[in-house]
C-alpha cells in the first residue's frame, strides 16, 4: 500500500495504482480530466495532456519535486508521494493551453453534431477553457471516409485519443486492421477501420470515443442526447451481458448504449445487435431510469424524484437502488 | 591541434577493412576486456572517464550503464541509436562510414560490461549505404570470431545486428526507437517505466548514442583517468563536432573538449572563419532543437567570460543567455540570413516530424510553422510575436517525449535574441517578403 497526498487530502492505495486512479478513490471535482484514459483499455493514457500534474515531492524516499509536470493517468503512485492538481495555478494554466490546442483544430460544429451534451471535449472545454481562440488559420480537414452503415467518422472532430484504436486491438481481438496513420496533425485514424465493422463488438467504438468522431449512424441527427431519457434496460443476449442503457424519446427508443460509470468509462461491452438491431422497448426488460453522473446537460432536472421518493424506491429493482445509493445525482454545477 | 581519439585514423586506406583496422591498433579494447577484466570492472572505467552520452542530452554515460536493472535470467539488451536525423547534426554517419569497425568494436566492449547477448544497431532509413558499409563489417567481425558463440575465448556470446529504419526523425528518441525496433508504429513511450527497467521487448535495455560507443574502445584501452584528463570539469574527452553553415571549411572535427568557441569558428585549424569575408550573425550551436545565440552571446558569455566548447560552458545563463552543446551540429549563420526565415525552416521541420501522439506538440508545432509562415511572408501582426512564445511555452515540458521542447526552443530563443527582426517583419511586411529579403540595422539586404 502506499500513502499520497493529492490536493492536501491524504489516500492510501495499492502499491503500482496511477496518481489519476487514486484522485478518483477521492472523487469529486479534484479529479484531474482524462481525455485518452481508458481504465479497461490496457496501454490507453498519456496521450492527451489533459490529467498533467505537479508532483511536489516523488516519495517518501526521495521527497524530491519531478521537474516536470506528469501526466496522472500513467505515472504510478509512489509511498509518500505529494501531488498538487487544482491548488496548483501552473496545473490549471498548463491545462488552459492543452484545451486550447485540442481546440485550434477542432470544428466546432457542436451545433450539429449528436456528440453534444456527453462530449468529454465540451465538458474539459467548459470547465477548464477560455471562450476565446487565437488561431486565425485554417482548421485542418481529412477527406471523408464511409466505415459502413452503423458508424460514422467524422475525422475533423478526433483527439486522437487512441481509445478506438485499442478497442480494436483488444475487445474485437483478432480483427485488428486499425490504427492511426501518418504523423504529427496529418495523423488519421486507418481506414481499415471499416473492416472492424463486421465485428460483433465494433460499435464500442462509439461508446469509447470521447468526442463526436466515432457517432452511431442509427441515431445521426435524431435528437438532441438532453431530449432523450436514459433507462437502464437488460435483456438475455448470447453475445454479451445484456446491459445497457436505452435512450428514449417519447415511446421511442433512439438509441443503445452500454452502462458508464461516472467518469465515462464503459463498464460492461455490449454487442452490435443489442446496440443497434433492439430497438424496441418489446426486446428489453426496463429496470428504471439510468443515471448519467457527469457534469453534463443530460444529468441536469432528470431523476431527482426516485431517490427522494422512498415509495418509488421500492418499485425499483435492486441494482438500480444500488446504483442510486453510489451515485446519488447531481445538479448541474454542484 | 588536440587530440583525436576517435577520428585519427579515419582517413587511412583500407581503415574500412578488418585487416586495416587491425594494422591500427583496432579490437585491442575486446581483447583487454574480454581477457583481463570484469564487467563491472569496464563499466567503472568508463564511470571514471566522465563520458556523457554524445546524442544530445549530455547524460553520463556510465551512470545510464550503473542504472540497468539486472534480473536473474533475464535477457538484456544494448541498443546503438544511429538514427541521427537532427538538421546540422552529421557526425555520426561518417564514423560509421569511414570506421564501421570502430562502432563494432564499441558495441561488443559495451555489450560485455552491459551483460547484454543480443545487441543492435538502429540506423537511420535513409542511410542504406552505410548499413551495407556496417553488414559487411559484422560479417567480417564473425568471420574473425569476434562476434558470435565464445569470443576469443572468453565464453562470451554475443549476436550484432542492424536495423534501417523507416526515416522518421522521432524514431531517434529512444523510446519510440525501441517501439520501432519491436516493428510496432514509432510513438515514444510514456516514462516511467525507463528503458533501464523495460526497454526493447520490455526488458532492462541501454539505449547510446554511435560517439559515446565509439568512445568505448579508447576509454578501456586507456583507462577513464586518462580519457578524463582531456577536457575541462565535467566535459571529458572529445567531441564529433560537425560544423556547417556560412563557414570557411565547413566539415567534421574532433575537438578536445573546452576549445574556445571563437578559434573553432575563426581558427584555420578548424572552420576558418566565415565565408566571403562577412560577418557572423548568430550560432545554433548543438543541432537545430537547441536556442540559437546572436554572435555576442556564442563567443562571450553574459558574465564576459570566453565561451568554451563544453557542456557547462555552453548553457552558461540558461537559456536567457545560454544554449547547449547538444549532438554537436554547429551551425553558423552569416549576417545574410533572415532569423525569421530560418525559424520558420526548422519549425516547419519540427512541424513535419511530430508523430501526432500528444495533443500539445500535434497541434503546437503545427500552429507555430504556420504563424512564423505568416511573418515570414509578410501578413503576421504583432500580437503573432508574443503568439508564438505563448505558445512555445504551453508545448515546452508538457509532452511525452523531448520533441516538444525540441520544437519549442529555437522559437522560443529567436524571439528572445532576434526580436526586432520579427517586428520589422511586421512594420516592413513588403519588404520582408521578398524572398530572400533580410533585415540588416533597418536596411533591407536583397
Amino acid at each position: 500500500m502506499a500513502k499520497i497526498t493529492f490536493d492536501g487530502i491524504e489516500v492510501e492505495v495499492p502499491d503500482g495504482t496511477t496518481i489519476l486512479n487514486a484522485a478518483r478513490q477521492i472523487g469529486g471535482s479534484i479529479v484531474p480530466p482524462a481525455m485518452c484514459y481508458y481504465t479497461p483499455l490496457k496501454g490507453s493514457g498519456g496521450k492527451c495532456r489533459a490529467c498533467l500534474v505537479r508532483v511536489a515531492a516523488g516519495s517518501a524516499k526521495d521527497p524530491r519535486p519531478m521537474p516536470k509536470l506528469v501526466a496522472s493517468c500513467v505515472t504510478p503512485v509512489q509511498d509518500g508521494m505529494v501531488v498538487e492538481n487544482t491548488t496548483n495555478e501552473q496545473v490549471l494554466n498548463v491545462r488552459k493551453g492543452i484545451v486550447e490546442m485540442l481546440l485550434i483544430n477542432h470544428p466546432l460544429d457542436c451545433p450539429v453534431c449528436d456528440q453534444a451534451g456527453e462530449c468529454d471535449l465540451q465538458n474539459f472545454a467548459f470547465e477548464h477553457g477560455v471562450s476565446t481562440t487565437r488561431y486565425q488559420e485554417e482548421r485542418r480537414t481529412f477527406e471523408k471516409i464511409d466505415i459502413g452503415p452503423l458508424i460514422q467518422l467524422h475525422m475533423t472532430r478526433c483527439i486522437l485519443c487512441y481509445r478506438c484504436v485499442y478497442t480494436a486491438d483488444q475487445i474485437a481481438k483478432g480483427d485488428r486492421v486499425h490504427g492511426v496513420l501518418g504523423r504529427g496533425d496529418a495523423a488519421e485514424i486507418g481506414t481499415y477501420i471499416e473492416n472492424i465493422i463486421d465485428n460483433d463488438f465494433s460499435g464500442n467504438v462509439i461508446d469509447v470515443c470521447p468526442v463526436g468522431a466515432l457517432t452511431d449512424k442509427t441515431f445521426r441527427f435524431k435528437s438532441r442526447v438532453w431530449f432523450t431519457k436514459p433507462v437502464n434496460a437488460h435483456r438475455d443476449c448470447p453475445k454479451c451481458s445484456g446491459n445497457v442503457v436505452l435512450w428514449y424519446k417519447g415511446k421511442d427508443v433512439l438509441r443503445t448504449t452500454a452502462r458508464k460509470d461516472q467518469y465515462g468509462e464503459v463498464k460492461e461491452w455490449i454487442c452490435n445487435e443489442c446496440r443497434f438491431e433492439k430497438k424496441e422497448t418489446s426486446d428489453w426488460q426496463i429496470e428504471g431510469p439510468a443515471h448519467i453522473d457527469r457534469s453534463s446537460v443530460i444529468s441536469a432536472n432528470h431523476y431527482e424524484l426516485p431517490v427522494l421518493n422512498q415509495s418509488v424506491v421500492a418499485d425499483l429493482p435492486e441494482s438500480t437502488v444500488r446504483d442510486l445509493q453510489q451515485n446519488p445525482p447531481l445538479k448541474l454545477g454542484n | 591541434m588536440g587530440r583525436k581519439l576517435l577520428t585519427e585514423h579515419i582517413n587511412v586506406e583500407g581503415i574500412d577493412t578488418l585487416e586495416g583496422y587491425r594494422k591500427h591498433g583496432g579490437y585491442r579494447s575486446v581483447e583487454k576486456a574480454l581477457k583481463t577484466m570484469t564487467p563491472d570492472e569496464v563499466v567503472e572505467e568508463v564511470k571514471k572517464s566522465g563520458l556523457r552520452g554524445r546524442g544530445g542530452a549530455g547524460f553520463p554515460t556510465g551512470m545510464k550503464w550503473s542504472f540497468l536493472a539486472k534480473p536473474e535470467g533475464v535477457p538484456r539488451y544494448l541498443v546503438c541509436n544511429a538514427d541521427e536525423s537532427e538538421p546540422g547534426t552529421f557526425k555520426d554517419r561518417q564514423l560509421m562510414s569511414k570506421l564501421p569497425h570502430l562502432l563494432i568494436e564499441g558495441m561488443i566492449t559495451s555489450s560485455y560490461a552491459l551483460g547484454a547477448n543480443t545487441s543492435y544497431i538502429y540506423i537511420r532509413g535513409e542511410l542504406l549505404y552505410v548499413l551495407r558499409i556496417l553488414e559487411k563489417a559484422i560479417a567480417e567481425a564473425y568471420a574473425a570470431g569476434f562476434l558470435g558463440k565464445n569470443i576469443l575465448g572468453s565464453g562470451y556470446d554475443l549476436d550484432l545486428h542492424v536495423h534501417p529504419g523507416g526515416g522518421a526523425y522521432i524514431c531517434g528518441e529512444e523510446t519510440a526507437l525501441l517501439e520501432s525496433l519491436e516493428g510496432k508504429r514509432g510513438n515514444p513511450r510514456n516514462k516511467p517505466p525507463f528503458p533501464a527497467v523495460q526497454g526493447l521487448y520490455a526488458r532492462p535495455t541501454v539505449v547510446n548514442n554511435v560517439e559515446s560507443i565509439a568512445a568505448v574502445p579508447v576509454i578501456v584501452n586507456e583507462g577513464g583517468d586518462e580519457y578524463a584528463k582531456i577536457g575541462i570539469g565535467r566535459s571529458t574527452g572529445t567531441k564529433l563536432i560537425s560544423a556547417c553553415g556560412h563557414l570557411n571549411k565547413p566539415g567534421i572535427y574532433e575537438i578536445e573538449l573546452g576549445l574556445p568557441v571563437e578559434e573553432f569558428i575563426y581558427s584555420d585549424e578548424y572552420c576558418g572563419g566565415i565565408w566571403k569575408g562577412r560577418d557572423l550573425k548568430a550560432v545554433v550551436a548543438g543541432g537545430s532543437s537547441v536556442p540559437i545565440l546572436p554572435k555576442e552571446l556564442i563567443l562571450k558569455t553574459a558574465a564576459g567570460e570566453n565561451r568554451l566548447m563544453t557542456y557547462e560552458s555552453l548553457s552558461d545563463g540558461g537559456f536567457v543567455t545560454g544554449t547547449m552543446l547538444g549532438s554537436g551540429g554547429f551551425i553558423a549563420m552569416d549576417e545574410t540570413t533572415c532569423i525569421v526565415r530560418n525559424t520558420w525552416n526548422f519549425s516547419r521541420f519540427y512541424h513535419h516530424e511530430s508523430c501526432g501522439q500528444c495533443s500539445p506538440c500535434r497541434e503546437g508545432t503545427g500552429w507555430m510553422e504556420k504563424v512564423l509562415h505568416r511573418l515570414e511572408h509578410g501578413h503576421g501582426h504583432m500580437e503573432d510575436i508574443d503568439l508564438l512564445v505563448s505558445v512555445a511555452k504551453q508545448i515546452e515540458g508538457n509532452t511525452i517525449c523531448p520533441l516538444g521542447e525540441a520544437a519549442a526552443w529555437p522559437v522560443a530563443a529567436a524571439v528572445r535574441h532576434f526580436r526586432h527582426e520579427f517586428e520589422w517583419h511586421v512594420t516592413h511586411a513588403k519588404e520582408a517578403a521578398q524572398p530572400g529579403a533580410v533585415y540588416r540595422a533597418g536596411a533591407v539586404l536583397v
